[in-house]
């Protein structure tokens, strides 16, 4: 029991990247696929923001010149910053694109499989 | 102001600068020059880096001044040096010939955007390069991967968006394994600098943390790479993006993404798991052996020239992947070897096609018949760079085949059946540049070819230029065949 509460922040990484992975391969809507890419992502920021956190840490900030404070690692957090930045600009493009297929083909799932049928556009 | 400390910095800088800059430029013809002018000049610094890299030991530069570990490093060796040439002198042959067929497929409009974005992916992959920090790696994998789906969508064809949406959720997801293998090991070390990591492994040892790590990271840049099984992302996004985007992204983001894939598995892994030689072989060489087989009889039964050359990258992807998985000093050099020849090959093949492209709307087999009596320059060029592709003796292919054919055969038993699947798939190379060939030149003009004439000149220029790199290489190996040893030694002494 302890084992699994010790390590929560990582079956909750383990099991949102699984809902998000899921829902990438599984869903035949576009959008849902974004969601599902969207989740697997954040799991992913939840790993390192969790391996990051030193227990009984405050935040990586100097207060009242106290230097021997006990804070947690920023480094993960820093880098999670920019993986943030990154997933948006995916979900962005991805969205963008989905508007172009329903511009383009008038749907927005089973994109692909009647055009097996219908030859060269 | 002395630059040349800086030139490893200014390869990502300089087109990661003039990119927002295309964006402000209204006029079209302005756009591609300066795009094409930032690319020169990449190439030019990606030359100077080979000579100084021929010159002595690897370039080490510190951003900022922060030195290495804790600050962030750039690292050029002989691997890197290969492949920023490939990267630059594609995109500089692809702009130099591209400007009329980037006008015609994506519009006046949206140049300046089309150039800022291909100028990102420039960055992006140059950026990879030189990086020698892990997660910048990601993040310039990110940067050129978003740049190429933007790019690979520009094109008039509705079917490039499926395609390109496959690709963003592949690329996406190949991406994110790579930062969760990579977060893996930060967390097992502290540190995000390769070789670093390399040295603190060493005292963490062979954990399962670690061995998970090497699967995401080794999964998700195969993803990336479109080995087999996992390229189902490619064929329709090289068919259905603009001729001109295909030759540039064709010859260069895959192999940077296997240029990731061997960077962090010799410079990290090698040492600090036990028998990871054998775990890495034995997963990667299978894939390999099917990936060339089963590209090479798929580009035999495609119809449509594009979707069967990419087929093609799909096996030639096996052969770099199954010199790097023999583990010997040969078997690396071979691979490297072939990164940058199949590059040559593939990209003057695509420029050939691009020039085919521009005279046809579709490039059906059964509609580009004949096509080569109306425009023989660019079908001669389409042929040389299909036999250098093929492996012809006096072309580039020759050079990195027959090296990865020697080194099979150090191999003994398992050597000589590798050695059957090289020639079969020689073979099946011959049939399917054949028939490419032979449709194009003896084939029946399909009718209505009034207005199949010659591809324009800028066109037949890059084309050729790409065709004569072949043919030079295919003749005096010794630049690449250098860099490739020096490379092979240097990723082998990983080994533990």
């Amino acid at each position: 029991m302890n084992h699994i509460l010790n390590l929560f922040n990582y079956w909750v990484f383990v099991l949102l990247l699984m809902i998000g992975f899921y829902a990438v391969i599984a869903r035949d809507n576009l959008v849902k696929k974004l969601l599902g890419l969207s989740i697997f992502q954040a799991a992913v920021f939840l790993l390192f923001i969790s391996m990051g956190k030193v227990s009984g840490g405050t935040a990586p900030i100097v207060l009242d010149g106290d230097w021997d404070a006990i804070f947690s690692n920023p480094l993960p957090q820093v880098l999670i910053l920019t993986a943030i930045v990154v997933g948006i600009s995916t979900l962005a493009l991805g969205l963008a694109i989905v508007v172009r297929i329903k511009e383009a083909y008038g749907r927005i799932s089973d994109v692909d499989a009647p055009e097996r049928r219908s030859g060269p556009p | 102001m002395n630059l040349v400390p800086h030139l490893p910095a200014l390869q990502v800088v300089l087109p990661l600068l003039v990119a927002p800059i295309l964006v402000l430029l209204r006029d079209a013809r302005l756009c591609w020059l300066a795009a094409l002018a930032t690319s020169v000049t990449g190439l030019c610094i990606a030359i100077a880096i080979t000579g100084q890299v021929l010159d002595g030991e690897t370039l080490r530069y510190a951003m900022g001044g922060w030195a290495e570990p804790h600050g962030i490093g750039l690292r050029v060796d002989e691997l890197s040096t290969v492949l920023l040439l490939v990267v630059n002198g594609a995109s500089t042959l692809a702009l130099l010939g591209g400007r009329a067929s980037l006008l015609e497929q994506v519009g006046e409009p949206r140049q300046n955007l089309l150039f800022a974005a291909w100028l990102l992916a420039v960055a992006g992959l140059s950026g990879i390069l030189v990086s020698a920090d892990a997660f910048n790696i990601f993040v310039f994998m990110e940067i050129s991967s978003l740049a190429s789906y933007i790019l690979i969508a520009g094109g008039p064809s509705r079917r490039a968006l499926p395609a390109v949406f496959k690709y963003l959720i592949a690329g996406t997801v190949g991406a994110t394994f790579y930062l969760i293998g990579v977060g893996m090991v930060f967390m097992m070390t502290g540190t995000l600098n390769i070789s670093d990591m390399e040295l603190r492994l060493a005292e963490v040892g062979d954990t399962n943390v670690i061995i998970v790590a090497a699967g995401f990271i080794t999964i998700g840049l195969a993803l990336k790479a479109a080995v087999f099984p996992l390229h189902a992302w490619m064929p329709n996004a090289y068919a259905f993006s603009p001729h001109i985007v295909t030759a540039f992204i064709a010859a260069c983001s895959t192999k940077v993404a296997l240029y990731v894939l061997l960077r962090m598995d010799f410079f990290v892994f090698q040492k600090n798991l036990v028998n990871h030689e054998w775990q890495f072989a034995f997963v990667l060489m299978p894939l390999a052996a099917f990936g060339i087989l089963f590209g090479s009889i798929a580009a035999v039964f495609e119809q449509n020239i594009k979707r069967a050359l990419a087929f093609s990258s799909l096996a030639q992807i096996g052969y770099i992947l199954l010199g790097a998985s023999l583990i010997t000093v040969a078997g690396f050099n071979a691979a490297v070897l072939h990164l940058f020849n199949h590059a040559l090959a593939k990209g003057a093949l695509f420029l050939a096609v691009a020039g085919i492209g521009m005279r046809f709307a579709h490039l059906r087999l059964d509609e580009v018949r004949g096509a080569g009596r109306r425009m023989p320059w660019t079908l001669t060029a389409f042929a040389v760079a299909g036999l250098s592709l093929v492996g012809i003796p006096g072309t580039a292919g020759f050079v990195s085949k027959w090296a990865l054919i020697l080194a099979v055969l150090d191999r003994g038993g398992l050597g000589v059946a590798l050695l059957v699947l090289i020639i079969v798939s020689s073979l099946l190379a011959v049939v399917y540049v054949g028939r490419i060939v032979e449709a194009l030149w003896f084939g029946e003009p399909a009718g209505k070819d009034q207005a199949v004439r010659e591809a324009p000149p800028m066109m037949l220029v890059a084309t050729w230029i790409a065709v004569a790199a072949n043919l030079w290489f295919g003749l005096d190996a010794s630049l690449p065949g250098e860099l490739a040893g020096r490379a092979a030694e240097d990723f082998l002494r990983h080994l533990p």
